[in-house]
């Protein structure tokens, strides 16, 4: 079926996200009188959901997998359609609808929702296309694509002293940050002449005196990789920017914006720089990236467990979890038998955590619609107004613990397994150890909103509506995470199918 | 495919009651939760399994579907029942419905949570004690966490926050402990491809652990058993990590304090005897002398706790460790009757420790106060409840013909001539000396509650406790009588699983 259509019907997802994203932009410029939040809205989720559609079915119709011929290339090699890139482009398309369909309620009054919509699902298009580059040069083209609407996002409440200041220092980071990155690029194609992925590999394997450049370019990419998945040294601007922007797009930078990060890195460093060539020539960012993930996962949980506002300890748990997805790199090895493995745990892991993260970002959203305030003693009783939302924030808080009956733990579980099956043992110890200090700060929310007494017996009453759009996307993702578990068999094993295709 | 339907069953009837008005979730609760009931009897009287399931005896109700796979392992859905597990889930099903019954009374606030979370957790039990796949059974194993977590922190007394949390960091800092002691000896077991404990049963008995990380095969094996032994022990729980017990029982309501003495303690037993004693024999019976010494301190040390008390509810509660001390015991001793006493000895316990604590729960509705100088000669004002608990103490301190009886019998008989236990007659006799300190501390609690004359210090109007407080009262002393009198309806079973992990033992010395 597949193979009668055009190689390029690969890229649907990524056409069917950029249709969207120029079709409201269209609607917007055309008739603004006519627009209106909901049917934006509901545009934006449609086509959202129709790129995850699009995705599922050309995984499940083996599109690009090693069964199928192997992976398509498109463009004169510069793009590369294969599972790991539509798995990835599904996580960009669930987080999407979700943010989409909240936002609507979190943007009710607002002026112009519609640019907001076009905005996120540019990004996505921009996120989709990172997870399909073959080229070093696409790779920062879509980076660009997706940092550009992500700024202005996290600034778009512009009246919000917070939103503004937010924005201004994600952006400041982010520039510098992108031209770390393109030096990078630029000392790597010198030492390998090639910015096609297969290219630099080649290059990497006969260096011939250059392998200190080589270096220095790979140092500066891991820079790169570092700020766009909020990870040590480049993670100070997420706690700001996840707290000052609005809460749906701190659900959408948190959840899909770092997955995009993730996939740059999963790609560059098996295919651009495999972990054989680059220890033959000297270059050890194993080591580098073992280092960063230890750390990562250490902060980011160590400064959450001292917050007390419940945003700011998602953004620094979600700088955690950066860590725990690192492993998925870090413990890569020359012989290691369980390469593929590690690579996709890591993988599903993000996979569950655009789920349960979104949806913890998207309760507080709610949280921020209703006006109950910020920190933990705000949620105090919530559960009493808002039985099945807070229900659906315990699943999210136990599950991004890794508590066992939710999906976190099978992704967690399995992705410190690789680790210590690839001679890892000390990081798959850093994350266990991380994982039962996590539980403290996670079950500090569930006990706020299902045991402690509210402040005051009238600091409920803010709790005047029911925005269904909120409620439906937390909840679906709350259905979501719990699904996961026993769904857990497909995902994990097309990761893996997908990973092993890179090695 | 009756464990699924079971299973499946109490899950949909937790979600139907949660949804359900508070007013009549309660009784809708009660129907539902006489479904499982009936679907354990009826495993029960079809159950034709022999021989442990662990150890490659028939399983009865065996399915085995595989569930995912990943870096070469599989995990599967793997459940069954054999001649240990099947008393504990009948035993779950039927203190399901009379710990509901028993919370109509005390619970006045978010019933359809309340009601719909206790059947949550019995569905996570039953998962528990039918699971024979290891992730199967941690998912059900951290899943019963969750319920009891909301149930003692929302509807529980006055520091039901402290012990909440307490119990919550207690038991999944035990569970991670044990994780890690598991997952050791499954990376070990390098040619073995699954999480199915029979398989990794029979693995480790046939010499199947490598060498990993440059660690010896015993070394991995004794490593791992220490690590589950002191996870499983938090559970139980043993002195010295049994101080969450008290606190969560004084907190929790009745009902939950029903469900926590009288299977959720089991869970640890029976995963002791699961893990430690049928995986690892050869460990345990190296590690005897400790072991052993370990659960008569538990027996002697919980016992004197509770002479001290003042709180009905904390005597049962440390009774309840003195007693977990016994099933240590006679788990160590690897005898026949020693491993089947022991097993015995847990639903004879759940039985009896439910209702003590049920028992203590309707004086409380009445009374509002369980300080045992608070009152006296309630046995005038509420003669029936009363007279229940009365029988369930001396059921407490071994009353022949009852199941508390035959369950300690047992297990002495196993322990005195153990071949595995050194000095096994000089243990059996101090552990022995624990019921006398049973019958001091209950005798003399009792006196000055029940007996002589009526007093009460606060001012609640005492008459006999409603029909649907007693009822679940009865119904549990019926069952221990008729456990007590016919031990061999579940004996005979539970000996027929224990025998093999008895002779599974190699006896050192």
């Amino acid at each position: 079926m597949v193979n009668t259509l055009p190689q390029v019907a690969a890229l649907l997802p990524v056409f069917l996200l950029a249709f969207t994203g120029l079709a409201l932009l269209l609607v917007d410029t055309i008739s603004p009188d006519a627009r209106s939040n909901t049917s934006m809205a509901v545009v934006g989720a449609l086509g959202s959901l129709a790129a995850l559609a699009a995705s599922v079915w050309l995984v499940v119709s083996g599109t690009g997998s090693a069964d199928t011929g192997g992976a398509i290339t498109l463009f004169a090699e510069a793009i590369k359609v294969d599972t790991m890139a539509l798995f990835f482009t599904a996580i960009f398309a669930s987080v999407t609808a979700l943010v989409v369909v909240a936002a609507h309620d979190y943007f009710h009054d607002h002026a112009s929702p519609a640019a907001f919509y076009s905005l996120v699902v540019f990004a996505a298009t921009g996120m989709a296309l990172l997870a399909a580059a073959n080229s070093l040069a696409v790779v920062f083209v879509a980076l660009e694509m997706v940092s550009l609407p992500s700024y202005v996002l996290v600034a778009y409440l512009k009246q919000d002293r917070g939103s503004v200041e937010a924005g201004m220092k994600y952006f400041l980071v982010g520039a510098l940050s992108s031209a770390i990155f393109l030096f990078g690029i630029s000392l790597v194609y010198a030492a390998t002449g090639s910015l096609l992925f297969a290219g630099v590999a080649e290059g990497i394997g006969s260096l011939a005196g250059l392998a200190g450049v080589a270096g220095l370019g790979i140092v500066m990419i891991v820079g790169g990789v570092a700020y766009k998945t909020a990870s040590v040294p480049f993670h100070f601007w997420a706690p700001e920017a996840y707290e000052g922007a609005p809460a749906p797009v701190s659900a959408f930078l948190s959840s899909a914006s770092k997955a995009a990060g993730f996939v740059v890195a999963f790609r560059l460093f098996t295919e651009a720089f495999p972990v054989g060539a680059s220890l033959t020539a000297g270059i050890d960012w194993v080591l580098a990236f073992g280092v960063l993930a230890a750390v990562t996962m250490t902060l980011g949980n160590f400064a959450a467990a001292v917050q007390e506002e419940v945003k700011r300890m998602l953004a620094y748990s979600s700088i955690g979890h950066a860590g725990y997805v690192l492993i998925g790199v870090a413990a890569l090895s020359q012989s290691g038998s369980a390469n593929d493995a590690v690579m996709g745990a890591a993988m599903a892991h993000l996979l569950v955590y655009g789920f349960m993260n979104t949806g913890a970002f998207l309760f507080v959203a709610m949280a921020e619609r209703w006006g109950v305030g910020r920190t933990f003693e705000d949620y105090a009783g919530l559960s009493r107004r808002a039985p099945v939302a807070s229900v659906a924030m315990a699943v999210f808080m136990f599950s991004l613990a890794g508590l066992p009956p939710f999906a976190g733990f099978f992704s967690k579980y399995f992705l410190f397994m690789g680790a210590i099956d690839n001679g890892f043992l000390w990081l798959a110890a850093f994350g266990a150890v991380n994982s039962v200090i996590s539980l403290y700060y996670y079950s500090r929310v569930v006990k706020a909103l299902f045991i402690d007494d509210p402040a005051s017996s009238s600091s409920l009453d803010a709790i005047d509506v029911r925005p269904t759009g909120l409620y439906a996307a937390v909840v679906f993702a709350a259905v979501a995470t719990v699904l996961l578990l026993p769904g857990f068999g497909p995902v994990i094993e097309t990761a893996e199918a997908a990973a092993s295709a890179l090695f | 495919m009756m464990i699924e339907a079971l299973i499946g069953f109490t899950f949909v009837a937790a979600l139907l009651v949660l949804l359900a008005p508070d007013e009549w979730a309660g009784r809708l609760a009660f129907a539902f939760s006489l479904l499982p009931f009936a679907g354990a009897l009826y495993l029960w009287s079809g159950f034709d399994g022999a021989g442990n399931a662990l150890t490659g005896g028939d399983i009865a109700y065996a399915t085995q579907i595989e569930w995912l796979e990943v870096g070469g392992r599989t995990v599967s859905w793997f459940v069954g029942v054999d001649g240990i597990s099947l008393p504990l889930v009948v035993l779950t099903t039927f203190l399901v419905p009379l710990a509901i019954v028993s919370a109509w009374t005390p619970i006045d606030a978010r019933q359809s949570q309340f009601y719909g979370l206790m059947l949550f957790m019995e569905a996570n039990l039953l998962g528990v004690f039918t699971a024979l796949d290891f992730f199967l059974w941690f998912v059900f194993w951290e899943a019963v966490l969750v319920p009891m977590y909301f149930l003692i922190g929302v509807w529980g007394g006055p520091r039901r926050k402290y012990a909440a949390i307490k119990f919550f960091v207690y038991t999944n800092a035990a569970s991670l402990l044990m994780f890690i002691g598991f997952m050791s000896l499954t990376f070990a077991l390098g040619d073995t491809q699954s999480f199915a404990l029979p398989e990794i049963t029979q693995a480790i008995a046939s010499g199947g652990l490598e060498t990993w990380f440059g660690i010896s095969p015993d070394r991995i094996a004794m490593i791992a058993f220490v690590a589950m032994f002191a996870g499983f022990a938090v559970k139980v729980p043993i002195v010295p990590v049994h101080t969450w017990l008290p606190d969560a029982h004084v907190e929790a309501p009745t009902p939950v304090s029903v469900l926590l003495a009288g299977v959720l303690l089991k869970m640890g037993t029976y995963a002791l005897l699961r893990f430690n004693f049928t995986m690892l024999p050869d460990q345990a019976s190296a590690l005897a002398v400790p072991i052993a010494a370990i659960a008569v301190i538990s027996v002697i040390y919980g016992a004197m706790l509770a002479l001290a008390q003042k709180d009905l509810k904390r005597i049962v509660a440390y009774s309840s460790v003195s007693s977990m001390g016994y099933v240590i015991l006679g788990l160590v001793v690897f005898t026949e009757y020693g491993v089947g006493g022991a097993t015995f000895q847990m639903v004879a316990h759940g039985l009896i420790s439910g209702l003590m604590f049920m028992a203590v729960g309707v004086i409380y509705n009445a009374t509002h106060t369980r300080m045992v100088g608070d009152m006296s000669g309630m046995a005038d004002r509420m003669p029936v409840a009363v007279g229940i608990l009365v029988a369930g103490a001396f059921g407490y301190m071994g009353l022949p013909l009852m199941a508390g009886f035959a369950g300690e019998f047992f297990i002495f008989v196993g322990s005195f001539s153990a071949p595995a236990l050194p000095y096994a007659p000089l243990f059996t006799a101090l552990a022995m000396f624990g019921i006398v300190i049973v019958a001091g501390y209950l005798l003399s609690a009792m006196q000055s509650t029940l007996f002589g004359p009526f007093e009460l210090e606060t001012d609640y109007e005492v008459g006999p406790a409603p029909f649907h407080d007693v009822a679940p009262l009865a119904v549990l002393l019926v069952a221990i009588i008729v456990l007590g009198v016919a031990p061999d309806i579940f004996f005979e079973m539970i000996r027929d699983a224990a025998l093999p992990v008895v002779e599974g033992v190699t006896i050192n010395g």
